[in-house]
């Protein structure tokens, strides 16, 4: 239970899904919908006490499974209610058909998702096959770190995802068990800056507007369905621009900046690995190693995956000769994992680009140790030498 | 002139319909194949076919089955399913080509 150990400069130590419970309380949405998986149980669990101590004025909603707790928040959303919810791994899976409601109604209902491996087998540790499977599904994805990104994550997500120009719902994610269970130093912000930050929220339209009456989710025949895939694709384009935004003001206000991404060392490096979320961590553990040796070796963290910041990245990767994109998800197309094809056609057709190898790592929590990275780096020192990207995509951590 | 790719229709946000019952201006009497046919003599206006029709388009008048909204009315023919055993005042027929 978060009862956080308030010092003065306001560091606690929490776990990550105490984080985001806290966050979410901090937020006080209109409406929370909860059904438990691990290992995101503990977010809604938390919640749950908090609105049964009376502290948040939320309607928790508890369901009977995922799809009816993300069609409980596509109802409440379609009402004009800030809603947000927490899942993971199949919970996200159930949750599948409904994601596209949600994003093409145009509801920006706030996840937190906690990432852990998809059966068979039946596994309940970290990697991204969940939220990689829905990586289509309209939703914005932020990726985060650490216990404070996911933390300060989650206010960033609701102003991005009810802004007007967006109105797109947001996951935010962090990594099962490694973030979510693991506790770590962070620096929380006071209620009331949390309310000022986020604001109150002002749907656009609404059901409950009994002064504007309208029909929500009616069907749409070849007249208009593309005309509304093309505005909704227009508008999560347009999220990134929001992502900066949000993630400037973010940083004016409490002191951390965020943007679409984090580079590592990565100014005057040779070779870079791309990765997501915890795993940056321990890279850069490993780069910096290497970098005392002398080697110039870098990182790229994407924080915001979806909608993909493909200019920036190839951009910040342009100057290294030789890349490789870690994905904690294979996407079973006998072609590597999806950040590793993004990556790639990011890079694909500009003059002098770097090689791009890709390797996939640390399914179903299999540890990724500091060694892994730098074996990593090796083999990309390997591609330098030879000129050759050798086995474009494969498995490491096995 | 070259057409530009991007040209396109304004629509409303997230698919919403903004007018009340517009659904009217889309007739569905285009799908009928076949067309259901009254016979006045027989029916005793219990108007069963009016509850069950599931267009609204059967027309009732001061509680009297006048016939039918060929515009919305799809043939499904539930109305003359419906319409009691010992009556059947509908048949359906084959539109016309
Ligand atoms: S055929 Fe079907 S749609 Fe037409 S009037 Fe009868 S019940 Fe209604
Ligand atoms: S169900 Fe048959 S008898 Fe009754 S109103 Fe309709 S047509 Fe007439």
């Amino acid at each position: 239970m978060a009862t956080p150990l308030t010092d003065k400069k306001k560091q606690v130590v929490l776990t990550g899904n105490s984080a985001v419970a806290y966050a979410m309380k901090q937020i006080d949405p209109d409406v929370c919908a909860a059904y438990p998986i691990t290992p995101s149980t503990a977010i809604m669990e938390e919640f749950s006490s908090y609105y049964a101590d009376g502290k948040v004025s939320t309607e928790l909603v508890t369901v009977e499974s995922e799809h009816s707790a993300m069609s409980a928040c596509v109802g409440a959303a379609a009402a004009g209610a800030r809603v947000m919810t927490a899942t993971s791994s199949q919970g996200l899976a159930l949750m599948w058909e409904v994601l596209y409601i949600a994003s093409g109604m145009r509801l920006p209902v706030v996840m937190a998702v906690v990432n852990r491996a998809l059966s068979a087998p039946i596994n309940i540790h970290c990697d991204h096959s969940d939220s990689m499977g829905a990586r289509d599904s309209g939703w914005i994805q932020i990726y985060s770190e650490t216990v404070q990104e996911a933390y300060d994550n989650l206010f960033q997500a609701v102003r991005i995802a009810e802004d007007h120009r967006v109105l797109t719902p947001a996951m935010v994610c962090l990594d099962g068990f490694i973030t979510s269970h693991a506790i770590e130093n962070l620096t929380l912000i006071e209620d009331g800056d949390v309310k000022d930050f986020v604001g109150e929220f002002e749907p656009k339209q609404s059901l409950l507007d009994t002064g504007h009456p309208i029909t929500m989710g009616a069907m749409t025949l070849p007249e208009y369905y593309i005309d509304f895939k093309y505005e909704q694709s227009k508008a999560i384009r347009g999220a990134k621009e929001v992502v900066i935004e949000v993630g400037r003001e973010f940083g004016e206000r409490f002191g951390r900046e965020y943007g679409l991404m984090e580079c590592y060392r990565l100014d005057d490096a040779d070779v870079a690995i791309v990765v997501l979320s915890s795993a940056a961590g321990t890279t850069k553990v490993a780069v910096d190693r290497l970098r005392d040796q002398g080697k110039k070796v870098g990182l790229l963290r994407p924080r915001l995956y979806r909608p993909f910041p493909h200019e920036e990245i190839a951009s910040a990767l342009m100057g290294v000769k030789a890349v490789c994109v870690l994905d904690r998800a294979d996407s079973m197309s006998g072609f590597g994992g999806p950040l590793f094809t993004d990556v790639r056609s990011a890079l694909y057709g500009r003059d002098s680009a770097p090689k791009v190898i890709g390797r996939i790592f640390g399914l179903g929590g299999r540890d990724y140790k500091v060694e892994d990275a730098e074996a990593v780096f090796d083999e990309l020192y390997n591609v330098l030498e030879t000129g050759e990207a050798g086995k474009l995509t494969g498995y490491i951590t096995i | 002139m070259k057409k530009d790719c991007e040209e396109k229709k304004e629509v409303p946000l997230g698919g919403v319909i903004h007018k009340a019952g517009n659904a009217h201006d889309y007739v569905t009497g285009g799908w009928r194949k076949l067309r259901p046919v009254l016979d006045k003599d027989k029916c005793t206006n219990c108007l069963i076919c009016w509850v069950m029709c599931p267009d609204s388009a059967v027309i009732a008048e001061d509680g009297k089955m006048v016939g039918f909204d060929l515009e919305h009315c799809k043939g499904c023919g539930i109305c003359a399913m419906e319409c009691p055993d010992k009556v059947k005042a509908i048949t359906m027929e084959e539109e016309e080509a």
